[in-house]
């Protein structure tokens, strides 16, 4: 049947391109409009430039004599990190619990907590260390505080998202055995999700000590301040060896973490 | 016959090695709190943490708009602009830096770990101060703060990007190569088709790590909502410290939900 009608050859038309060139338009547009919103001039960085290199000059040799002096602001700055993540990590446990939608079966609390928590997450940390710094003062216990709820926001999300993804085998023989929801938690969902959950909490002590070095900058404690100090006094041989000091600890800090974290799942 | 009945035999465990761990912690935490001044709480706090709670429940709507000078939604836009701006240059300055740092798009293992370890470098280094030290080359102001993220954010959509273009199918790639076709032509018609949707995707998901960036770079005057904020809280004017917060919330959470919805449309 078929070969006896003449087959007639349809080039297929090429789908329409008026969504990309829109999409580009629109692209275009948004960056234009930045670029004028923001004072971009290629002229002033290019008139700039002279003074960044000149900086990067002065820079260069660090004063290593320097390090002596800030040993005492990193070992603040890991404390910070270090109580500021187990603090926010202890108050996250009952956080995801309460937002996980395989525990907590009630749509009317599960979402409004996720909601709480999506809020919490939008304030950037270095803006929460500036709030507290002016309700208790200058100090590491800003810092902390910002550090705290940084974490919950963090720690939480991740978690509640391993233990909606956890296999359900366990609770089901449990409550066919007549557990109740305590006994539920401590036996079926802890045991599967712990390594997780330390996981995402040596996670957030990465992010947090680099977070922590800069909080100083609103006088929050820590290394940060040294920043301030250095740049203020035009001392930039200093300020690039508080730089190096800084990279030196997270990479040490990381390269253990992820060590940790490697061998636990 | 088969003792059926036999006690079932616990794994044992390296009983050492977790001691060793909790003691390990212990020390640590140990360390940690007698390092840290007792805090002293000013007898201000309850009062000023109280105000800043009203002000964000009865915050100053008079701000949103004003007709001259700084107001709410000029900052907010400003934050934008520069998320925006930041991205964009980012996202074009560190297309090169990823194909160098790719194994399979560069030539030799060298030149590739080389790549790789820029990338790593720029991502280590603190925008905070990146952006410092763009203000002592440009000035003050928001063009300090788009070249602070722009410059900082080749760092990690670097590594995305060369982790895209190492996943791709080498498959249109070889056909390219059998029918003569040269490197750029390569790139162009197998590789780039590829990469596309996902280079979108984390640019976009990187513009919503900006936008939070933006919102804090305006601490150290670099432009943006923050500078506001820092004006309002040095002034104690809580109300208005209030109206702040609940903008950038809101900024934020639009931004995300936004993004979100277009990538899920992309991959």
């Amino acid at each position: 049947m078929m070969s006896t009608q003449p087959q007639k050859r349809v080039i297929p038309e090429p789908p329409s391109k008026l969504k990309t060139y829109f999409t580009f338009f629109i692209i275009l547009l948004l960056i234009f409009g930045s670029a004028i919103q923001t004072n971009t001039s290629i002229t002033e960085l290019i008139a700039g430039f002279p003074n960044m290199m000149d900086l990067l000059v002065q820079m260069v040799p660090p004063n290593w004599s320097y390090f002596g002096k800030i040993v005492p602001a990193m070992l603040e700055t890991i404390r910070m990190a270090l109580l500021g993540t187990t603090f926010g990590a202890i108050i996250a446990i009952p956080i995801a619990l309460f937002s996980a939608s395989n525990i907590v079966k009630n749509t009317w609390v599960f979402y409004p907590v996720r909601f709480i928590l999506n809020l919490i997450r939008t304030i950037p940390d270095l803006l929460l260390a500036a709030i507290f710094v002016s309700i208790f003062g200058l100090g590491p216990l800003p810092g902390i505080l910002a550090l705290t709820i940084f974490s919950i926001g963090l720690v939480a999300k991740l978690t509640y998202e391993a233990i909606e993804a956890i296999d359900p085998g366990p609770m089901e023989a449990m409550t066919s055995v007549g557990a109740n929801k305590i006994q539920w938690i401590f036996f079926g969902v802890i045991p599967q999700v712990l390594p997780h959950y330390i996981s995402y909490v040596l996670y957030t002590f990465e992010v947090n000590i680099r977070a922590a070095a800069v909080l100083g900058l609103v006088g929050a404690g820590g290394i940060g301040l040294y920043y301030d100090r250095t740049l203020g006094f035009f001392e930039y041989d200093k300020t690039s060896s508080i730089i190096i000091f800084t990279l030196v600890v997270v990479l040490i800090i990381d390269f253990i973490s992820t060590k940790l974290r490697e061998k636990l799942i | 016959m088969s003792n059926t009945t036999r006690p079932l035999i616990k794994p044992k465990k390296n009983k050492t090695r977790i001691w060793l761990i909790y003691i390990t912690l212990a020390l640590i935490y140990i360390w940690a709190f007698s390092g840290m001044p007792l805090p002293d709480v000013k007898e201000t706090a309850a009062q000023v943490s109280k105000a800043i709670f009203s002000g964000i429940f009865s915050p100053d709507w008079d701000y949103v708009y004003l007709p001259d000078g700084e107001d709410l939604l000029r900052g907010l836009l400003d934050t934008l602009a520069i998320a925006i701006l930041g991205t964009f240059i980012s996202a074009f300055l560190c297309v090169p830096f990823s194909f160098l740092a790719a194994s399979n798009m560069s030539k030799g293992r060298s030149l590739s770990n080389t790549g790789k370890f820029i990338l790593s470098l720029i991502r280590t280094f603190p925008e905070i101060v990146m952006a410092i030290m763009f203000i002592k080359a440009v000035g003050p102001g928001s063009f300090a703060g788009v070249l602070a993220l722009g410059l900082h954010s080749i760092g990690m959509l670097g590594k995305l990007f060369t982790e895209e273009i190492e996943s791709v199918d080498p498959g249109p790639a070889e056909a390219l190569t059998a029918t003569g076709a040269n490197r750029l032509q390569i790139i162009w018609f197998a590789i780039l088709p590829q990469v596309l949707p996902g280079f979108l995707s984390y640019t976009l998901y990187r513009f919503e790590i900006n936008v939070r960036s933006a919102s804090i770079l305006g601490v150290i005057g670099a432009g943006g909502i923050g500078t506001l904020l820092i004006f309002a809280l040095s002034s104690r004017d809580w109300e208005r410290v209030g109206i702040i917060l609940l903008g950038i919330i809101v900024m934020v959470t639009f931004i995300d939900l936004l993004s979100g919805y277009i990538r899920k449309k992309i991959v």
